[in-house]
């Protein structure tokens, strides 16, 4: 594309990763979460595929890699489920909701402020899901947009 | 193909009857009917999951089975793709 | 009457829908038209749970004064079209993918073109 569209997609990249990151990280105390952080944070890497062409991202970004990156996600969301099974007898059973752990503290009841350390095993489970979400519907875009760019198959 | 789009307009006719008859049916907007659960996870979310996002205490911890079904989709889907577009990507 | 505009709207949207994939011949107006009807089940499970002046259930800063299980929406209709958007994102990427081979085998998106399966 033209030299406009390059440099604009250059500055606009990395403000929209970092409030699609904001969104997932935050995900137990505003509006958000998981899948929705991650639909914003491919809407980005959308952007960097229309300015700079399919076939350039294509050779530089290799999809075996990605498609294992999304594996991963899925494996650590399973491992935390069976965590719940270990510690607290229950599937999917929230064990550092009341101990002094990591994201143990209770917020008060009623209308209160943010705090950080609150929400047991629900942070961890939106950095997994996020990474899924971004890794797959990524994965998807790059193959559909490579496939309708070349003329005929071998 | 004359009789064919005969048929297609009488089955079409049928259904669009049916649904404009059942919209009086339902409760009227803004008044739910049963709300016994819904009270429950509003009152009890602080204290048992520790968070203060009702909606998100809903998808990942009172329901996590449909997002444990909604994880297997998205990577179905994906391995699917991947596997329409085999001799493109070598 | 004017309590039940909402649902009519959800039902004028499932319609289109429909007249898109039984009346239209090109395989790209199908599937947009299967997209229209996703999407007018999705409005649908979100009308089911509001109540009459309420606001969102979050507790971080909460306008003072509210009394919370009876002002409040309910969470779990807005729980479930979440994954309903999610599915419906994936079953289109897929129906694209196939559209896409399909024309490249047969050079044509007619569908009364498409009809016996060729050697």
């Amino acid at each position: 594309m033209t030299k406009i569209v390059k440099t604009t997609a250059n500055i606009l990249f990395p403000f929209t990763m970092i409030f699609g990151l904001y969104v997932i990280a935050h995900g137990h105390l505003t509006p958000g979460g998981g899948f929705q952080g991650g639909a914003i944070v491919v809407s980005g890497c959308a952007l960097l595929l229309v300015a700079y062409g399919s076939s350039w991202v294509f050779d530089r970004i290799k999809d075996k890699r990605l498609a294992a990156f999304e594996s991963l996600g899925a494996i650590g969301f399973i491992t935390i489920a069976f965590l719940g099974l270990v510690f607290s007898a229950v599937f999917f059973g929230n064990f550092l909701a009341g101990s002094e752990t990591i994201f143990g503290t209770t917020p008060a009841t009623g209308s209160t402020l943010s705090d950080f350390n609150t929400g047991g095993v629900l942070p961890l489970m939106n950095f997994a899901v996020g990474v899924k979400v971004i890794a797959g519907l990524f994965v998807i875009v790059l193959v559909m947009a490579y496939a309708s760019s070349i003329k005929e198959l071998s | 193909m004359d009789n064919r789009t005969v048929a297609g307009i009488l089955v079409f006719s049928i259904v669009a009857v049916f649904f404009l008859f059942s919209v009086f049916l339902i409760h009227p907007f803004g008044e739910p009917g049963p709300v016994q659960m819904d009270d429950y996870i509003i009152t009890h979310t602080q204290n048992e999951t520790g968070t203060n996002n009702g909606v998100t205490a809903v998808v990942f911890d009172y329901r996590g089975f449909d997002t444990l079904g909604e994880a297997t989709i998205l990577f179905s889907a994906v391995a699917g793709v991947l596997l329409i577009f085999r001799k493109v990507r070598h | 009457m004017i309590e039940y505009i909402p649902f009519i709207a959800v039902v004028a949207m499932i319609l289109i829908g429909l007249y898109a994939v039984m009346f239209r011949r090109n395989l790209i107006k199908i599937v947009i038209g299967i997209s229209i009807i996703e999407s007018g089940v999705n409005l649908f499970l979100i009308i089911l749970g509001y109540r009459d002046g309420g606001v969102a259930p979050i507790f971080t800063s909460l306008p003072p004064g509210t009394k919370y299980p009876e002002e409040m929406v309910l969470p779990v209709p807005q729980a479930l079209t979440l994954t309903s958007i999610v599915i419906g994102v994936a079953v289109l990427a897929l129906m694209l993918s196939l559209v896409m081979h399909i024309y490249r085998k047969y050079g044509t998106l007619d569908v009364q073109k498409i009809r016996r399966l060729k050697e």
